[in-house]
């Protein structure tokens, strides 16, 4: 289908990004890579008043390092994230999960905090700042506020981010030598929204798991920390035994919505399939047996 | 809700054109209705089959999932434009050589995925491949052969 009719003004500057949103409130939409916009509008899901183009914000764009944190650029471009030395150094977990995200063209495409803002439950970027305790900076005409990762999410699409503010930077905390990532999805085709997936990020030393963090994502409405599970994971060595436990305890963690993709109960079976997985792999990773 | 149009100004395929346009028309209607070069083509129109895929400012994008005024200045590049360059002759000779098309709707998209996949001069497994290709559907199913013809490309411009 043809998009329905609307105004678009490119914005000039970040002021001006603001002010058009301070100005149109819930019946402006900002434009940022357009890659899960433009659908909605083409499928007629959205229709707002007035779209506030912000790719010509040079400001927004980037990845740098400030002392142990990458500060990446909302606008900063898939593709840039996943070529980046700077996030294969210090962000493993991110640059594992980046070949996920979607396809060659629409990485090319998509921004880190287009994804991060629209809060889709099947994205990766989301769990990935999740699980590794990042900070994301919104600013509206007011000034900037820091919202921690654990407070952005609060629902399908729904995040801490008020409507008359824009995200401008993403600020995670380099990975600690010490430590192990991991990230697995589950899905029809490569690129294609996941069915499942799991970001851990967490010490194992000697198969003993510790300060492990779980994040699922995919079967929930909002990426979530599995916090019985991890309950049930640090302090223990990784056997038969604590797998069992794990995908025990995170039944009460998840509570999968069904969709074409599948049932809830097999959406919980697939997230215990992968955190298994997810903790060999680490455990491997860490140089123990896996 | 008035029609609310923008004059645009970008290049396509090496010649620069300016249209007065509606603002919610994308870079695909903006091409093939607008220029004519109907080389690109509109299949599902919310990003997921790829046959909709153009280069913008040297990146493969879905030309759907883009407005034509945001393209304002940039350097965008069809399959017609990509053809003429000769980028792709080999591969599109290959494509006929091992059959990769059937009804051919998918073909441009493919071809111009490729083209940023053989640009990179790396060495690609068959998976690496797919994976690579994965955005691009092909309804024919004709999955194969479309490897097949990327896969001897890639491995015939590495040994040249």
């Amino acid at each position: 289908m043809k998009a329905p009719k609307f105004s678009y003004t490119r914005a000039t500057s970040l002021d001006h990004a603001l002010e058009l949103l301070d100005k149109h409130g819930e019946d402006g939409r900002i434009l940022a890579g357009g890659q899960s916009l433009m659908p909605t509008l083409n499928m007629r899901l959205s229709q707002p008043e007035m779209l506030i183009d912000i790719n010509g914000l040079d400001e927004l764009k980037g990845i740098s390092l400030d002392g142990d944190t990458v500060c990446i650029g909302a606008l900063t471009r898939h593709v840039e994230v996943m070529n980046s030395d700077i996030v294969a150094e210090h962000l493993p977990l991110i640059a594992e999960a980046m070949p996920h995200v979607a396809h060659v063209a629409i990485r090319n495409r998509g921004t880190i905090g287009g994804s991060v803002a629209l809060a889709d439950p099947a994205a990766e970027m989301p769990a990935c700042i999740l699980a590794l305790g990042a900070t994301l900076v919104v600013q509206g005409t007011g000034g900037k506020r820091e919202i921690p990762a654990e407070e952005f999410f609060h629902g399908l699409y729904e995040t801490a981010r008020a409507e008359n503010e824009l995200l401008v930077e993403i600020r995670i905390p380099s990975q600690k030598a010490d430590k192990v990532s991991v990230f697995l999805e589950l899905a029809r085709r490569h690129g294609d929204f996941a069915i499942a997936g799991i970001a851990a990020y967490g010490s194992v030393s000697g198969n003993t798991v510790n300060d492990m963090r779980l994040v699922y994502f995919a079967s929930e409405d909002k990426p979530t920390i599995g916090t019985n599970a991890i309950a049930a994971l640090n302090g223990k060595t990784w056997s038969d035994e604590t797998r069992e436990a794990v995908s025990a305890a995170l039944e009460s963690d998840l509570e999968p919505m069904m969709n074409l993709h599948g049932s809830a109960a097999m959406k919980l079976h697939l997230q215990k399939v992968l955190t298994g997985r997810a903790m060999d792999t680490a455990v491997a990773r860490a140089g123990g047996a896996a | 809700m008035s029609e609310e149009m923008v004059t645009v100004n970008m290049t396509v395929n090496g010649e620069n054109v300016t249209k007065t346009i509606p603002v919610r028309m994308h870079l695909v209607d903006f091409v093939r209705t607008e220029l004519g070069f109907t080389g690109s083509h509109l299949g599902c129109e919310h990003g997921v089959c790829g046959a909709c895929s153009v280069r913008v400012d040297g990146d493969v994008v879905r030309g759907c999932l883009i407005l034509a005024a945001q393209a304002e200045g940039a350097e965008v590049v069809t399959i017609e434009g990509l053809t003429d360059t000769g980028e792709i002759s080999d591969l599109q000779d290959k494509f006929v050589e091992r059959n990769a098309l059937q009804c051919g709707f998918c073909t441009p998209g493919m071809l111009m995925t490729a083209a940023e996949l053989l640009a990179q001069k790396s060495d690609m497994s068959r998976e690496d491949i797919r994976e690579f290709m994965s955005g691009n559907y092909c309804r024919c199913t004709g999955y194969h052969a479309i490897v097949d013809a990327i896969e001897s490309v890639n491995n015939t411009r590495l040994k040249g």
